[in-house]
C-alpha cells in the first residue's frame, strides 16, 4: 500500500495566528467596553472606522501585490492594529481622522515593508505618531469622563463637524489629566493642588484609572493565555514604575506616584498589547525584558520633559528601531556550549 | 512493605544525583499510550519474507556474506561488520536467501538499499547447538563487549549507535550509567511493555552493562506516568536484591527521553555540542539495549527481534508486538486486523521525531521503535504556512535553547554562515518548534534543508580543496622543474664557456667527459666509437673549429 509522505512533526499543530489575534481582540473588550462607557460614542466610531479603512487598505494593496486577499485578512492582524490605534484616538476626532491614521498605518507602516511580519515598526503606533505630529489639535479632543454626548450628537460631530445646540468644543472636550499637569505644572502649581481638581479620581486621572485597570486584566488573561509572554510587560511597567519611584522620591511636589503613571495614559494598553507587537519587538528572552524596560523609561521620558504628554508611542517607535541590536547583543546561550552562568 | 519503602528511598536519592533539574523548554504532550500500554505484547510470528537492511545502525553498512539460493538458520550471521563503527546482521529465522537487491528501507528519505531477502521456511530452526550462557560476573568487559558486538546490539532507542562503540572506545572514567526508558513521545509504548512483561531481564541486562562499564552509580530512568512499569521494576529490583541501581522518575515533558535531555534533568550537566555523553562520564543505554545485551550474553542469542508499537487510528487493534527484525510492516498491520478505512499516513517512529513511509513493505529494523498508521482527522495534512510573526513561541519551546525564528530567517534566505553562526548543527529537530508555531511554518524541514545544503557545500568545498591544492601542488613542481633546468643549464655553461679563455680547463673537461665515457664502455665491454682513438689531423680540425666558433660569437657557448 503506498502513502501521502510529509515532514515531522506529524502531531496537528496547537496554535494559529488568526486565534492569537482574535485571543487579542478578545483581551482588548473590557478595556474597550470600559472606555464606551467612560467616552462615548466617539471610541466605538473610530473603531468602526479605522477598521473598516485597514481592512480595506489591507485588501487593496494585497490585490496589488498579487497576494490572496482573504486568506491574509482572515489573520486578524489588520484588525488588531486598527483597533489598537482607534483606542489611542481622542473619541471626539473628526472622522478623518481615524481612517489617515489606519491608512498610514496599514499601507505605509506594515504592507509597503512586506505586510504581516516585515513591518520594523508598529504599524498602530506609526499610523498614531503620523496624526499626532500632523494634526496636534485634533488629537486633544477628549470628552469628558461621564459627561459624553449621546449617539446622533456624536455622530454629527465626528462626520460633520456640527456641534449640538448650545455647545461648544471647549464645553464638550477637557484636558486628559497628564495634560492638565503639563500645562499647570508649568504654572507653578504643586501635583497636591492639580490632583484636587475633578479630572482625577483615586489614583490616577477619573475614568482613565479604571480604563487601564481594565486593559490590565486583559492583559493578564493574554499573559495565561500565552498569546503574550511576561518579558515585555514586566520590563515596561517595571521599568516606568521604577524611574518614576526614583522621580517620585526625589520631589513628590513635581513628580507624579509611580501609581500614577502605570494608571494613566495608555500605559496598560501599551504594556500588554502595543509594546508585546512581536513583528516589532525583539524576541530573545533576555531581549525582550530589555526591551520593555527601554519602552518604560522612555514613557517616562517623555511624559515627564518631553513635549506630548503621553510618550508610549513614541518610545515603542524608539525601541523597535533598537530591537534587532538588542536582539544581536542578547543571543542565549546554546545547550551544551560553554558554562551556565 | 516497610523494607521497600526505605528501599525506595534510598534509590530515589542516589548519593550523587539526588535532586531532578529541568532543561529549557519542551512541551506537554498529549499521550496516546494507554491502550498500547495496557496491553500484553503479541507475537507478530514469522512473515513470509524477511527483508533485512545490510544497515540497520549509525556506521558502514555490514557487509553481504550469502548469496541468493543460500540456506540460512536462525540467528546465523549473514553480513559482518566491514569496520569498528558497524555491526554484524544475523538471519531472524531460517529460510532461503532468494535475492540481495535493493528494496524500500525505514529512512527519511525513502531510498531503496541493499538488503538481503529471505524466504523463511516456518521452522524458525536453529544453528548447530546453542553456546552455553556466559556468567558475565567472571568475564572480562572486553570479552562482553564483544559479545554484544556480535550479537548485531546497536541502541535499540531509535537513533541505532552500534553499543559496543558506546561501552568500549573511551578514554574517561565512567561516572553514571543511565539506563533510558523515558518513551516521551506520543503513542509509544513498546519500551513500557517491556518493562511490564520481561522487567527481570532488563535488570540482569542492566547488571552485564554495568559490570562492562564499571560505573560510580547506575540509574533507570523511566517516565512518570508507568506506574506499573515502575513497579514491575522495583519488584525484579527487589528480587535480585539489588539496591545499587536506582530508579528514577523524570516528568513527562517532551523530549526528556532524548539522551541530552535525560542526562540534564538527572545531573544538571550538559553534554557539549558536538560531544558525547562519555565526555562527562556518562553512558546512556535504551532499556530495549538492556534487554538485547541480556539476550546476547544469558541466552547466547543474538539481536533478532524488538518490541514495536503498532498503533493509530489507521490501524485495527492497536497494541505491541514482539517483531522479527525484517518484517514487513504490512504483515505487521495485518497481524494487527489491517488498517481501518480513512487510513492516509504511515509513520515509522513517534509523532514528533518519525518520518513518513511512502510504502508498507519497508521491514521492520533494529531501531524501529513505532509503527502509527493515522487517519486525516487524527494528524490533517499541514495548513499552509504564513509568514513568521517573530512570536518566538518556538524559542521558548527549544530544548536546546536556540533561537528557531533566526534560523528559519537564515535557512529560508540560504545565509547559511549565519544559520552556523546561531548554532543549527546544535538543533535535535525534535519539532517542538513547529508544533507550537501559529503560522504553521514547517521549520524542521528548513532546518533540515539548511544542514542538508551545508554538508553538501562541505564535501564540494573538500573536493574543490583537493583539486586546488593539486593544481598548485603541479604548479610549484613545473617551477621547480623548470628552475633545476635553468641551474643546470647555467652550471654547464660556466663549466663550458665561462672559462672560455682557460682552455687547459676546457680540455680537461672534454678530457674528463671522455674518461667517463671511455670509463663506462669499458665496463660495459662495448667496441670505442667516433671521437675515440681520434688522429692527429682529426683533433687539429675539431680544434680549429672550436676557436673559429669562439672568435665569430665570443659570448656563446659551444654548442651542445
Amino acid at each position: 500500500m503506498e502513502f501521502k509522505t510529509y515532514s515531522s512533526p506529524h502531531l496537528p499543530v496547537a496554535n494559529n495566528v488568526a486565534v492569537m489575534m482574535q485571543r487579542v481582540l478578545l483581551a482588548l473588550l473590557p478595556g474597550t467596553i470600559c472606555a464606551f462607557w467612560i467616552f462615548g460614542w466617539g471610541v466605538i466610531f473610530n473603531i468602526l472606522l479605522a477598521g473598516i479603512t485597514a481592512l480595506a487598505a489591507e485588501a487593496a494593496i494585497l490585490r496589488l501585490r498579487n497576494r490572496p486577499a482573504f486568506t491574509t485578512l482572515r489573520d486578524g492582524s489588520a484588525l488588531v492594529t486598527a483597533v489598537l490605534l482607534a483606542l489611542a484616538l481622542p473619541p471626539l476626532a473628526p472622522w478623518w481622522i481615524p481612517v489617515i491614521g489606519s491608512l498610514f498605518a496599514i499601507v505605509i507602516a506594515k504592507q509597503l515593508y512586506g505586510g504581516l511580519g516585515y513591518n520594523p515598526f508598529n504599524p498602530a503606533m506609526a499610523g498614531y505618531v503620523v496624526l499626532l505630529i500632523s494634526f496636534p489639535l485634533e488629537l486633544t479632543l477628549w470628552s469628558a469622563p461621564g459627561a459624553h454626548l449621546n449617539f446622533l450628537d456624536t455622530l454629527a460631530l465626528v462626520f460633520t463637524g456640527q456641534l449640538p445646540v448650545g455647545q461648544s468644543l471647549d464645553t464638550i472636550t477637557q484636558a486628559t489629566p497628564m495634560d492638565s499637569i503639563k500645562t499647570r505644572l508649568g504654572l507653578s502649581e504643586t501635583l497636591s493642588e492639580i490632583h484636587g481638581s475633578p479630572l482625577f479620581g483615586h489614583f490616577a486621572g477619573a475614568g482613565w484609572e479604571w480604563i487601564n485597570l481594565w486593559f490590565l486584566l486583559g492583559g493578564l488573561w493574554l499573559l495565561q493565555m500565552k498569546v503574550i509572554q511576561w518579558h515585555i510587560p514586566a520590563g515596561m511597567l517595571g521599568g516606568l514604575a521604577a524611574i518614576a519611584l526614583v522621580f517620585y522620591a526625589i520631589n513628590p511636589d513635581i513628580f507624579s506616584t509611580p501609581l500614577f503613571q502605570l494608571f494613566s495614559g495608555a500605559a496598560m494598553l501599551g504594556a500588554f498589547f502595543i509594546a508585546t507587537d512581536p513583528v516589532s519587538a525583539c524576541t530573545t528572552p533576555r531581549g525582550r525584558i530589555y526591551y520593555g524596560i527601554g519602552i518604560g523609561l522612555l514613557t517616562y521620558i517623555i511624559r515627564t520633559w518631553g513635549g506630548y504628554p503621553d510618550g508610549v508611542a513614541f518610545a515603542v517607535l524608539l525601541m523597535n528601531l533598537a530591537a534587532p541590536t538588542i536582539d544581536h547583543y542578547t543571543r542565549p546561550r546554546v545547550f551544551g556550549h560553554g558554562d551556565r552562568e | 512493605m516497610a523494607d521497600s519503602g526505605a528501599s525506595f528511598k534510598r534509590r530515589q536519592q542516589p548519593a550523587s544525583f539526588g535532586r531532578l533539574h529541568t532543561f529549557h523548554g519542551g512541551l506537554q504532550l498529549p499521550g496516546h499510550c494507554e491502550v498500547t500500554a495496557a496491553l500484553p505484547v503479541s507475537s507478530a510470528g514469522i512473515p513470509p519474507i524477511l527483508v533485512l537492511p545490510l544497515q540497520q545502525h549509525i556506521g558502514a553498512p555490514a557487509e553481504c556474506r550469502v548469496r541468493p539460493g543460500d540456506h540460512v538458520c536462525k540467528g546465523q550471521t549473514i553480513a559482518t561488520a566491514p569496520g569498528p563503527i558497524s555491526v554484524p546482521v544475523h538471519a531472524s529465522s531460517s529460510g532461503t536467501v532468494i535475492a540481495v537487491e535493493k528494496r524500500p528501507v525505514p529512512h527519511p528519505s525513502g531510498l531503496q538499499a541493499e538488503c538481503i531477502v529471505i524466504e523463511t521456511d516456518g521452522r524458525d530452526s536453529r544453528q548447530q547447538a546453542d553456546h552455553a550462557a556466559i556468567d558475565y560476573r567472571h568475564t572480562e568487559p572486553a570479552g562482553l563487549c564483544e559479545l554484544i558486538q556480535q550479537a548485531g546490539i546497536v541502541g535499540l532507542g531509535g537513533a541505532g549507535f552500534p553499543t559496543r562503540v558506546k561501552l568500549c572506545n573511551r578514554s574517561q572514567r565512567i561516572e553514571l550509567l543511565l539506563i533510558n526508558a523515558v518513551e516521551c513521545e506520543p503513542y509509544i509504548s513498546c519500551d513500557n511493555r517491556l518493562l511490564q512483561e520481561r522487567a527481570a531481564e532488563v535488570v540482569e541486562g542492566v547488571r552485564i552493562l554495568r559490570h562492562t562499564v564499571q560505573p560510580d552509580v547506575c540509574i533507570i530512568a523511566i517516565e512518570d506516568h508507568m506506574p506499573a512499569a515502575e513497579q514491575a521494576l522495583r519488584a525484579a529490583l527487589d528480587a535480585v536484591n539489588e539496591p545499587d541501581i536506582s530508579v528514577t522518575r523524570v516528568p513527562d515533558i517532551y523530549p526528556s527521553g532524548g539522551e541530552r535531555q535525560l542526562i540534564k534533568i538527572l545531573t544538571g550537566r550538559e553534554v557539549p555540542s558536538q560531544g558525547y555523553p562519555a565526555d562527562i562520564g556518562i553512558i546512556c543505554q535504551n532499556v530495549g539495549t538492556a534487554a538485547a545485551v541480556y539476550d546476547a550474553v544469558v541466552r547466547r542469542q543474538p539481536l533478532l527481534s524488538r518490541i514495536v508499537t503498532v498503533t493509530g487510528d489507521g490501524v485495527a487493534q492497536p497494541q505491541n508486538m514482539d517483531v522479527l527484525l525484517g518484517t514487513p510492516v504490512s504483515h505487521l498491520i495485518a497481524t494487527a486486523g489491517g488498517y481501518t478505512e480513512d487510513v492516509e499516513r504511515l509513520l515509522i517512529g513517534g509523532p514528533m521525531m518519525g518520518y513518513t513511509a511512502h510504502t508498507d513493505s519497508v521491514p521492520v529494523i533494529k531501531t524501529s521503535n513505532c509503527v502509527l498508521a493515522v487517519t486525516r482527522e487524527e494528524m490533517p495534512a499541514p495548513p499552509p504556512a504564513q509568514p513568521c510573526i517573530r512570536c518566538a513561541k518556538c524559542t521558548d519551546v527549544c530544548p536546546a535553547e536556540l533561537l528557531p525564528q533566526q534560523l528559519y530567517w537564515y535557512a529560508r534566505s540560504n545565509n547559511y554562515d549565519a544559520a552556523q553562526d546561531y548554532e543549527l548543527f546544535d538543533c535535535i529537530e525534535c519539532g517542538c518548534c513547529a508544533y507550537v508555531c501559529p503560522s504553521h511554518i514547517p521549520l524542521v524541514q528548513y532546518y533540515r534543508h539548511a544542514k542538508a545544503e551545508i554538508w553538501t557545500q562541505e564535501i564540494q568545498k573538500k573536493v574543490s580543496d583537493t583539486a586546488r591544492s593539486r593544481h598548485e601542488a603541479k604548479q610549484q613542481r613545473l617551477a621547480r622543474i623548470k628552475q633545476e633546468r635553468a641551474e643546470r643549464m647555467s652550471r654547464k655553461k660556466q663549466a663550458l664557456s665561462g672559462d672560455s679563455g682557460n682552455k687547459d680547463a676546457k680540455q680537461a673537461a672534454i678530457q674528463a667527459a671522455l674518461d667517463r665515457v671511455k670509463h663506462k664502455q669499458k665496463l660495459a665491454g662495448t667496441v670505442p666509437k667516433n671521437i675515440d682513438n681520434l688522429t692527429v689531423e682529426q683533433q687539429r680540425l675539431i680544434d680549429a673549429a672550436d676557436r673559429r666558433r669562439q672568435q665569430q660569437h665570443p659570448g656563446n657557448k659551444t654548442t651542445d
